[in-house]
């Protein structure tokens, strides 16, 4: 599934690096320790979590997730927004829980 | 970046504290390695390796150096810092055992994950510490 689907349907707000939607979706992971995220996330999956800081770009790169998206409508750190659009990660965020939103993912066939 | 026929050397210093600067080093060295054409499950190993240890290096020590080589065989990678050196190594090599503090935890690290997420990764991995001088870690990933 493209990311655009699942941005429109599920109506998540954009933030940054988001480009065209085209990268492919597939499955989902949701973690706040990075550590567990770098071992755990498949490339393409999308990142669901409440951690905001400069490094979830770094994290979201290095394992190739499709996008971050923040949940809990968690505020999100000026310079983390800034390195999303400088190395194009897509970086979403909803006022949904990690649950709720997980839910309509595995709804919407993610 | 030097680089000769047959292997290519990317050296990189880390700071002590420096968060919005880690993960550059282990973002750039996939970059390279996906230029080369190195199979992806071999850069997910060395992505993992080297954000950990650039994390390490941020987290617990007062700075230090990630030295990696990649010859057509394998992918070496040597973590070196500047101290303070664990006090337990079998300690810091097992899952959950962490020494970071709560504003660490707070940002996501401090999991306890970071030297065995290295191990995991590994093809060779040897770790030797002294305290009161510093940490040094090898790795090597084969690329076949």
């Amino acid at each position: 599934m493209e990311l655009s689907k699942v941005v429109d349907e599920l109506n998540l707000e954009v933030i940054a690096g988001y480009n065209d939607g085209k990268k492919e979706v597939n499955g989902a992971y949701i973690g706040d320790l990075l550590s567990l995220v770098m071992s755990k996330a498949e490339s393409n999956n999308l990142w669901l979590t409440i951690q905001t800081h400069l490094n979830v770009i770094a994290v979201a790169t290095l394992v190739d997730v499709s996008a971050i998206i923040v949940v809990e409508n968690m505020e999100i750190d000026e310079d983390t927004i800034k390195k999303a659009d400088s190395v194009k990660v897509p970086l979403l965020k909803t006022k949904l829980s990690a649950y709720e939103l997980a839910s309509k993912l595995a709804k919407l066939g993610v | 970046m030097t680089k000769d026929s047959n292997s290519m050397k990317l050296n990189y210093d880390v700071d002590s504290n420096d968060f919005t600067r880690a993960g550059e080093a282990s973002s750039n060295i996939k970059k390279i390695l996906k230029q080369l054409g190195v199979a992806s499950k071999v850069i997910r190993k060395v992505s993992i390796a080297t954000y950990e240890a650039e994390m390490n290096i941020a987290i617990h020590s007062y700075g230090g150096k990630i030295n990696v080589e990649i010859t057509p065989k394998e992918v070496q990678i040597v973590v070196k810092d500047n101290g303070p050196g664990i006090k337990d190594v079998n300690l810091a090599m097992k899952e959950g055992y962490s020494t970071a503090t709560e504003r660490i935890r707070e940002l996501g690290f401090g999991a306890g994950m970071g030297l065995p997420n290295i191990k995991k990764c590994a093809d060779v991995f040897e770790l030797k510490s002294e305290e009161g001088k510093g940490t040094k870690v090898f790795i090597k990933i084969f690329l076949n």
